[in-house]
């Protein structure tokens, strides 16, 4: 089977590049490290690729919001080849900074128009904060979960968050009932147990707890925790009094999009 | 070396008269300056971490105290965090390292010290500018910031340095050098340069100077992209704008290395080239307006003699009242600004950014604990790992900086040892940060120091391999010079064959056995201890460099054994802080009797020499001794590998939370629960 090629998308002040692509390729893609300018001049083109990830950073320093100067590169420069690339049914994943850019070009939760209806802002706890976190990633007691980068993932996960804006929030009360009753939101904040729980478990004050969301299709993600930050065992705080040493649970996601990319793309 | 293809460099720089003025933008270019220093060795090194170490007056220093023109601790800490958050985190450095200490002499100058460590393919170990060469200035443009930064940095500050020198503190720009890096390393992998120098202090002189030493530099100042308009030519040459790089460029490569960094729109222009003429040409607008001999530049500065006076201080020789129970000494210990924890800095740095992270700064069941040294594995498809660690207490100088300089190597070589490493191939960088040397006590502490460095670093067998120093650092109040306490910082960096056998500090399991490793003498002089009844004393932790070895060594192969569960080296508070903070991080108690402690007999004071009072037992900071932890089933084992080296069984890990210490009468003398410990150890720094 051919393996799937990922563009793990660049700029100035991304960071996290290197091992988010690191992670894929232990997932099994090819990966190509691509600078947003090269997509812009057309030097390179996003249809090469079947999966765009968003990596973590600080592009363009996070000056005006976080990810909002790439956001509109997204919108006012590359909205035809992002929503073709939607269309083709391809998949996206947006890690922390990445997030915050596709939520802030519209493309999470989703709407025709690429309108902002969610956004990503200071931390309750007002500044910069790295700390491990616990994520409930079957949406409790809804119908089966739709995003495709989550499937087949214990209830209870673990990972790092590090950002001082990843406090989720919402245009309106009509947009959070939205991705609830879409099943858009794919995992959120919790106690070691798996219950909802106040600061740190929920470490920037996010609305209901919600950690990541997806769009419609189930295809493009954007979460602020860092899956490929937790893709070895060594990377886990306490890994030294573990007694099974396996792969970090970040690693599945990863690889839940390379074998969707495989199967049907 | 790192492994067969990869060398690693670690460099570590102060940026304290910067950060006295503005904490924010002088910690901020303190990160950023460290950064390029490593982007600058060889043919450009990829930067893995970073490690700060600040010194600042108590954050809690009275208002109507503070001296004219100086800003309140508090604020000067909150400032230099930022600072350092803000760079290290957009470069997507973790910063795994640190540590912070207060005393009110830091009150006119608080100390600062950025470091970093970085990796390089073993071939681009090298540079050597070629005759014809273009000399190619890479990053920000030029501007009148940072203009004498270098000479404000060696001075002595007044209440006037703020209005005075504000525009030598540089403005940083952390994006803008995220972008270089992320060219260099391409431009570098694709050999299209033959030296690479940054602009560091003194600008574009130093850079091309240094470059051009064995060949001469033609230089035109007008082709300097700038900031805005008005620089004079000498404003240029000498200005300390941030992010800048230069390369030097064979002419045939030029045009694909301006397409590289054009790509990701960071600017590079051709700004002159390396000659032949062995002289330093400027050029402005087609006028020379600088020449000079290569050879004067470098070798022309008259070596100064200066003369240095050091006298051993008697201090006022008293000790603590006697008190049975030794809780509340504890408790305040732990509350003690140099001890408590500084999760609350922590937190705010990416520790984790790049993927490599193993063991953390924060770390036990509630990732809460303090790790003695962070590993981090550099490339994600290797085992290996870098240790960094740092040793640094200037109280010991206040009795006598050289056996502060040897407890300090000690203090950061125990700390890779701790963490499960061997000394193998372990390096020292030291950084010296003093009063004005020209007033020859000040002189005198510095030479002790440095003496103590090389006796210290030849008997412990661990290479120096770079170094910095800080001078006058003093503040005019009243007309009154207050000079900082001499202070040295020393940083360890190790490489780890195997991360995967690193040992953590928190307690592990009920049951399991406690063990001292090396031996405790009444060296409680510029303790912590003696610090909460203000008393100094005159009897400094001494070190021993070849015992110490000889116990570094064997810990370092039970560690390559698996035999270890935990351990935590005993610094800041001796014994009962570090096995108070191994209980709380763990989650679990632990029982100890003093009486099993070894002990040693410290000869200058012949009869009364044995220790005698629990409190100087588990209160002292001798040097070279770690609290182990190791299971019961392991026990002959791990004796038989300690043999030859001082260690005392001296309890176990319990199940109640409870931390229970039997004095020399077998009567308790500590017990607190561990929540309460805890509680005392976070309270201070949680903001």
């Amino acid at each position: 089977m051919q393996k799937p090629k990922v563009c793990v998308l660049r700029t100035a002040g991304t960071n996290c590049d290197q091992e988010t692509a690191f992670a894929f390729l232990k997932a099994g893609a090819f990966v190509e490290l691509v600078h947003t300018n090269s997509l812009i001049s057309g030097y390179k083109a996003l249809s090469e690729y079947q999966i765009l990830a968003i990596p973590g950073g600080f592009t363009y320093g996070d000056d005006v919001a976080a990810g909002k100067i790439l956001a509109n590169e997204f919108k006012y420069k590359l909205k035809a080849a992002l929503l073709n690339f939607i269309h083709e049914g391809k998949l996206i994943i947006g890690i922390c900074n990445g997030f915050q850019v596709l939520a802030k070009s519209g493309l999470l939760p989703g709407n025709d128009e690429l309108a902002q209806e969610a956004s990503l802002t200071l931390n309750d706890s007002a500044k910069f904060e790295d700390r491990w976190v616990y994520l409930n990633c079957v949406t409790r007691g809804r119908q089966k979960p739709k995003c495709v980068w989550t499937k087949g993932l214990p209830e209870v996960i673990y990972l790092p968050v590090a950002h001082g804006e990843g406090k989720f929030v919402v245009r309106d009360k009509a947009v959070l009932e939205r991705l609830k009753g879409n099943n858009q939101v794919v995992v959120e904040y919790c106690d070691e147990k798996g219950n909802p729980a106040g600061y740190p478990h929920n470490p920037n004050g996010s609305m209901e707890g919600i950690a990541g969301i997806c769009d419609e299709t189930g295809r493009v993600f954007g979460l602020m925790p860092h899956p490929e930050r937790h893709i070895h065992f060594l990377q886990h705080p306490r890994w030294v009094r573990a007694q099974n040493r396996q792969e970090g649970t970040g690693l599945q996601i990863f690889k839940n999009g390379v074998e969707y990319a495989q199967k049907k793309l | 070396k790192f492994d067969e293809k990869h060398n690693i460099c670690f460099k570590v720089e102060t940026h304290n008269h910067p950060s006295a003025l503005e904490p924010f933008g002088g910690a901020n270019t303190g990160v950023g300056g460290v950064i390029r220093d490593c982007l600058g060795t060889g043919l450009g090194a990829k930067p893995v971490c970073n490690t700060d170490i600040f010194c600042f007056a108590p954050f809690d220093y009275p208002m109507h105290k503070l001296p004219a023109g100086t800003l309140h601790p508090k604020r000067i800490l909150k400032g230099v965090v930022s600072g350092v958050r803000d760079y290290g985190n957009k470069m997507g450095i973790p910063t795994i390292n640190g540590a912070i200490l207060f005393h009110e002499q830091f009150i006119g100058n608080p100390l600062v010290y950025c470091g970093t460590a970085g990796i390089l393919p073993k071939e681009k170990s090298f540079k050597e500018p070629l005759k014809g060469d273009a000399i190619v200035l890479v990053g920000g443009a030029t501007g009148r910031d940072g203009i004498h930064g270098a000479t404000f940095s060696s001075g002595e500050l007044t209440h006037k340095s703020e209005t005075v020198s504000s525009g030598s503190v540089q403005i940083g720009n952390p994006i803008e050098e995220k972008k270089i890096l992320d060219t260099i390393i391409k431009a570098r992998d694709l050999n299209l340069y033959n030296a690479i120098t940054d602009c560091g202090a003194g600008g574009l002189s130093s850079a091309v100077g240094e470059m051009g030493k064995d060949l001469g530099a033609k230089v035109e100042l007008s082709k300097v992209p700038l900031k805005y308009k008005g620089l004079t030519y000498t404003e240029i040459w000498i200005s300390e704008s941030q992010e800048r790089m230069v390369l030097s460029v064979p002419q045939d490569k030029l045009a694909a290395l301006l397409e590289v960094f054009r790509s990701e729109n960071v600017r590079a222009t051709p700004i002159g080239e390396f000659t032949d003429t062995q002289k330093l040409q400027l050029y402005y607008k087609g006028n020379l307006v600088g020449n000079l001999d290569m050879h004067f530049l470098h070798e022309g500065w008259p070596r100064p003699e200066k003369k240095a006076v050091f006298s051993t201080p008697r201090h006022k020789e008293s000790v603590p009242p006697r008190a049975e129970d030794l809780t509340p000494s504890l408790i305040r210990l732990l509350g003690h600004p140099d001890i408590c924890s500084k999760e609350w800095v922590i937190r705010q740095y990416d520790h984790e950014v790049q993927g490599g992270s193993v063991l953390k700064p924060l770390c036990g069941v509630a990732n809460d604990g303090p790790s003695d040294a962070a590993i981090i594995k550099p490339l994600l498809h290797s085992a290996k790992g870098i240790i960094v660690s740092n040793g640094i207490n200037f109280r010991y100088g206040f009795i006598d900086p050289y056996w502060m300089a040897a407890s300090c190597i000690d203090e950061a070589l125990r700390q890779v040892v701790a963490v499960g490493a061997s000394l193998k191939n372990a390096a020292l960088l030291d950084n010296f940060c003093w009063g004005n040397p020209d007033k020859p006590d000040r002189l005198g502490g510095l030479v002790r120091a440095a003496l103590g460095c090389y006796d210290a670093a030849k008997g412990y067998g661990v290479p120096f391999i770079s170094g910095k120093d800080s001078l006058n650092n003093e503040y005019t109040i009243k007309n009154k010079s207050l000079a900082i306490p001499g202070t040295l910082l020393i940083s360890a960096i190790a490489v780890m064959e195997d991360t995967s056998k690193a040992v953590s500090m928190y307690l592990k399991k009920p049951g399991n056995l406690l063990y001292i490793i090396g031996t405790t003498a009444e060296e409680l002089g510029a303790s912590h201890y003696y610090d909460l009844f203000g008393i100094i004393g005159n009897h400094v932790p001494k070190a021993y460099p070849k015992k110490a070895r000889q116990v570094f060594d064997a810990l370092s192969r039970v560690s390559s054994k698996h035999l270890i569960r935990s351990m935590h080296d005993c610094a800041e508070g001796g014994i009962a802080v570090a096995l108070a903070e191994m209980a709380f991080a763990g989650g679990l108690g632990a029982e100890m009797f003093v009486e099993e402690v070894p002990v040693v007999q410290v000869r200058a004071r012949a009869q009364k020499t044995q220790v005698q009072r629990d409190d100087f037992v588990l209160f002292s900071e001798s040097n070279s001794r770690f609290i182990v932890e190791v299971e019961r089933a392991h026990q002959k084992e791990f004796e038989r590998y300690m043999r030859g080296v001082p260690f005392g069984l001296c309890g176990c890990v319990s199940e109640e939370a409870q931390l229970k210490i039997f004095g020399l009468d077998g009567k308790v003398c500590i017990a607190a629960g561990i929540a309460q410990l805890k509680e005392a150890w976070q309270k201070s720094l949680r903001w």
